[in-house]
């Protein structure tokens, strides 16, 4: 068990409010790890912190060994660190092979540069083959040439993670995967995380408790903008502090 | 020297107030509708020919100023009614080719109406010459401008800081849901605005007439120093537009007058004539491209 | 999306006729207008640039200008050093544009939305003002051509061979463009048009991706400015004022914004509108105008888009 990223002593305020006030926390590679947290908790600052579109006050980063707490969000992805976002973000009028095309010739490593200014992209046949694959991984073989803004928002949800898991990264940020759906599409997107486990490793913000005790390996809880519990989803679930603080009586 | 200084600086002054004359209107309909105007130095334009024709009809100066104010307001509004709020909520290229073609055919109907020459516009005679002040000599007329715009830029902090039509126009320029949800009419205000700056900028064409030349063309120049003065300024704020004005009319006018000699003094003769002249006209623009590079939001940045 | 068989067939009958123009007009008597049609590819090659840069790349560029007379003046600096050769003076040209926009760009691109439009419309005024006060580059006159340049073997002192080298640079630079845009660099362009923010989550460098558009576009205005001092016989400021700016993008408009063939459908729509009006007023510019007023409430997606074309 090696931590992928390992976060320490994180801050970062707004005006006079710590949105995160001291996060310690690991990932450990192959996990899926759920991040919860009532409204208002901080998880979405901590999410963009470790993505990078923010950076700390205070403490530090470590992912895969090095410390990245300054890198910029371009640096932390050619590194291994993908988003997806709450509100989806998407090319609405490309094909949703295109899309996933994009993500895969995102890929310096394997392909070069995209500054490639000469021959046709459709002469890249093992990019489009691997897009394909990536959508029939999310169920979106049928869909290939749609326009994305004409599927619906399960199959737009379930194509940015298809474009997500094409930069291949070596830590998945999901944020709110399940945001906006219905319940038939949320357990499609349940499906396909939990089809990740042990392959990818995944950190997870989520609001439905049942999805996340059943998908996660760990959990952590975030209390305005500290951790107070990190632990296995039983674990968790009986800690006298999370029971208070946050699920209540409901649980 | 120090009198060479002092007169550069009063007309820097002269010229930073009628600029904001031109940015007042400028910087809120940039602001509040998220419009982009080229056609703004032809409203300027327009003032500049309604005041000469005015003026010579009637053979008084104020006369001309009141029909070129109250002529280029009623032009506005019809233009707002007519045209500018169908372009509100498109982008910003279609406005930009809409206010182009306004000034292709503005330019085009002033020279069908008044023909191709340049109009005469004097000053009123009493203001012809120059008085003293302060031991120094300085022309009358341009004091009467710089009193002028004073009292236009008081007059549109009053309106803006303590009427009721003001607030709207500050929650217009910060918030424009909010400004509806205030239950305020925004088309007959927009309207208004736009009428009102265009009455400003007519007045900037008058008053500036005797000085610069009233003839076709002459909005385009200063169209772009308004805009200048707006983007450093923050667009969307009167305050901001009233300071850019003042810094971009002083240093554009001290710059000229100074830079060269300047230059003579710590380069080469040949380097300074070359150069002098090249870097005065430009420095409003480095000073336009520093601050956006900077401070992109401008001095008083209006939405936050 | 992809080229219709009929669409490259309209194309190639199109350039026939292109190439077939001079021999006409010149069977009629009508040599004045070789002169006119080299004047509108001329200023197709501008707009067709600066549609990569708007319509490709998104960003709304208000000093197309600026580059389009950094072209005209360095082959006429040049020739009056002496260098006569397009060979020599047409690639300077295009690489002093390149650079300028190379530098403009650079620093412009941290901006976005109206800020860019202002920045570029900034730096074009710099170039403008700078150049009219250097003695040397002719002031406010402009810069007068001894001759047109050379281009062994052939003759560009004919005008027909002119037209023809401007078409040949015009229809090269369309399927340059072309070609770019369905490489991967112009599907990441694409990409970043849409959607900004994804494609920054992506880790695709963005300020790059912009910048080379930005340079590439601009690089071709350089190419239309010297055939353009060639054609006029001089540099001028006036190529390089803001209302020219003004002029290429209403161009770019008026054709059809991201539409292959848009700044060249523009250029050729309101330089030819503005010929046959002067025959009949002398307010031309008044019709123009209106015109364009029709075309923004009654064609919001230009010329180009009333032909029903998908880009």
């Amino acid at each position: 068990m090696t931590a992928l990223l390992e976060i320490s002593g994180l801050k970062r305020h707004f005006g006079g409010l710590w949105a995160t006030n001291g996060v310690d926390l690991d990932v450990v590679t192959g996990e899926v790890h759920a991040l919860i947290g009532p409204n208002g908790a901080g998880k979405t600052t901590l999410i963009h912190l470790i993505s990078g579109e923010l950076l700390p006050d205070a403490g530090t980063l470590q992912f895969a060994g090095s410390d990245i707490s300054q890198c910029t969000t371009h640096d932390r992805v050619a590194r291994g660190i993908t988003r997806s976002y709450q509100i989806t973000q998407i090319f609405p009028r490309l094909s949703l092979l295109e899309n996933v095309r994009l993500a895969v010739q995102s890929r310096q490593r394997d392909w070069g540069s995209s500054l490639r200014f000469w021959r046709p992209a459709s002469a890249d046949f093992r990019m489009i083959e691997e897009a394909e694959d990536w959508l029939s991984r999310v169920g979106l073989a049928a869909e290939v040439s749609q326009l994305a803004c004409d599927v619906s928002h399960g199959e737009r949800r379930a194509l940015e993670l298809a474009m997500a898991l094409a930069t291949r990264p070596r830590l998945l940020l999901l944020d709110e995967p399940m945001a906006g759906m219905g319940p038939e599409e949320s357990e499609h997107m349940a499906r396909l995380i939990a089809s990740l486990k042990g392959e990818q490793t995944v950190l997870l913000v989520e609001h439905d408790m049942d999805i996340v005790f059943r998908l996660a390996d760990r959990v952590s809880v975030l209390v305005s903008g500290r951790i107070i519990v990190s632990g296995t989803p039983d674990f968790v679930r009986e800690h006298p502090a999370v029971r208070s603080a946050y699920l209540g009586d409901a649980l | 020297m120090t009198q060479l200084i002092l007169e550069q600086a009063l007309n820097g002054l002269q010229f930073g107030l009628m600029l904001f004359l031109l940015a007042a209107g400028l910087t809120l309909v940039f602001g509040i509708m998220d419009m982009v105007n080229l056609s703004h130095g032809s409203l300027y334009m327009g003032g500049a020919y309604f005041g000469a024709a005015a003026a010579q009809a009637s053979d008084s100066f104020l006369v001309g100023v009141v029909v070129a104010m109250l002529g280029m307001a009623a032009v506005g509004a019809i233009l707002e009614m007519l045209l500018l709020r169908r372009l509100y909520l498109r982008d910003h290229l279609a406005q930009v080719l809409a206010t182009f073609a306004l000034i292709l055919i503005a330019n085009d109907a002033v020279r069908m109406i008044w023909g191709p020459q340049p109009l005469p516009l004097n000053p009123p005679a009493i203001l012809a010459g120059p008085v003293e002040l302060f031991g120094f000599i300085y022309p009358a007329y341009r004091l009467l401008i710089i009193g002028v715009g004073l009292a236009v830029a008081i007059f549109l902090y009053l309106l803006i800081n303590h009427t009721r039509a003001g607030m709207w126009v500050r929650a217009g320029a910060s918030n424009r849901e909010m400004a509806e949800t205030l239950g305020v009419n925004v088309r007959q205000l927009f309207t208004i605005i736009f009428a009102l700056g265009a009455a400003l900028a007519a007045a900037a064409g008058v008053l500036l007439g005797p000085l610069l030349a009233v003839q076709v063309g002459m909005g385009e120049n200063i169209l772009i120093l308004a805009f200048v003065v707006i983007v450093i300024g923050g667009i969307g704020s009167v305050r901001g537009a009233l300071l850019g004005s003042l810094l971009v009319g002083i240093v554009d006018t001290l710059g000229r007058a100074l830079l060269p000699t300047l230059l003579r003094a710590t380069a080469s003769p040949e380097v300074a004539a070359h150069l002098g002249p090249a870097l005065a006209s430009i420095m409003i623009y480095l000073l336009m491209a520093g601050m956006l590079f900077w401070r992109p939001q401008g001095l008083f940045p209006a939405r936050t | 999306m992809k080229p219709s068989h009929s669409g490259t067939l309209a194309e190639t009958a199109l350039l026939i006729a292109a190439v077939a123009l001079p021999l006409l007009l010149q069977a009629f008597g009508e040599d004045y207008y070789i002169g006119f049609a080299t004047r509108l590819l001329i200023f197709a090659l501008a707009a067709t640039g600066l549609n990569f840069i708007v319509g490709y790349g998104g960003m709304v560029a208000f000093g197309h200008a600026a580059f389009f007379g950094i072209g005209a003046y360095a082959v006429a600096l040049l020739m009056n050093a002496g260098i006569f050769s397009a060979w020599i003076t047409w690639p300077v040209a295009v690489a002093a544009a390149a650079l300028a926009a190379l530098l403009i760009g650079a620093a412009s691109l941290r901006t976005r939305g109206v800020y860019f439009i202002m920045i570029t419309l900034a730096f074009a005024q710099m170039i403008y003002y700078s150049v009219v006060s250097l003695e040397f580059a002719g002031g406010d006159d402009g810069l007068p051509l001894e001759q047109r340049s050379t281009l062994v073997p052939l003759d560009l002192a004919d005008d027909a061979t002119l037209y023809w080298v401007t078409l040949g640079l015009l229809a090269a630079s369309l399927m340059a463009l072309k070609r770019l845009a369905a490489s991967r660099y112009g599907r990441a362009l694409t990409g970043l048009r849409q959607n900004e923010t994804r494609m920054e989550a992506l880790g695709y460098p963005v300020q790059q991706i912009k910048l080379v558009c930005f340079v590439v576009g601009s690089a071709v205005a350089g190419l239309a400015g010297a055939l353009l001092a060639n054609q006029n016989g001089m540099a001028s400021p006036s190529q390089l004022y803001w209302t020219q700016s003004g002029m290429l993008l209403v161009m770019v408009i008026l054709g059809g914004v991201g539409q292959r063939f848009g700044g060249m459908l523009g250029a050729i729509a309101l330089l030819g509108l503005e010929e046959v009006l002067g025959r009949i007023t002398e307010h031309s510019h008044f019709y123009v105008g209106l015109a364009l007023l029709a075309v923004v409430l009654y064609a919001p997606r230009g010329l180009a888009g009333l032909w029903g074309r998908q880009k």
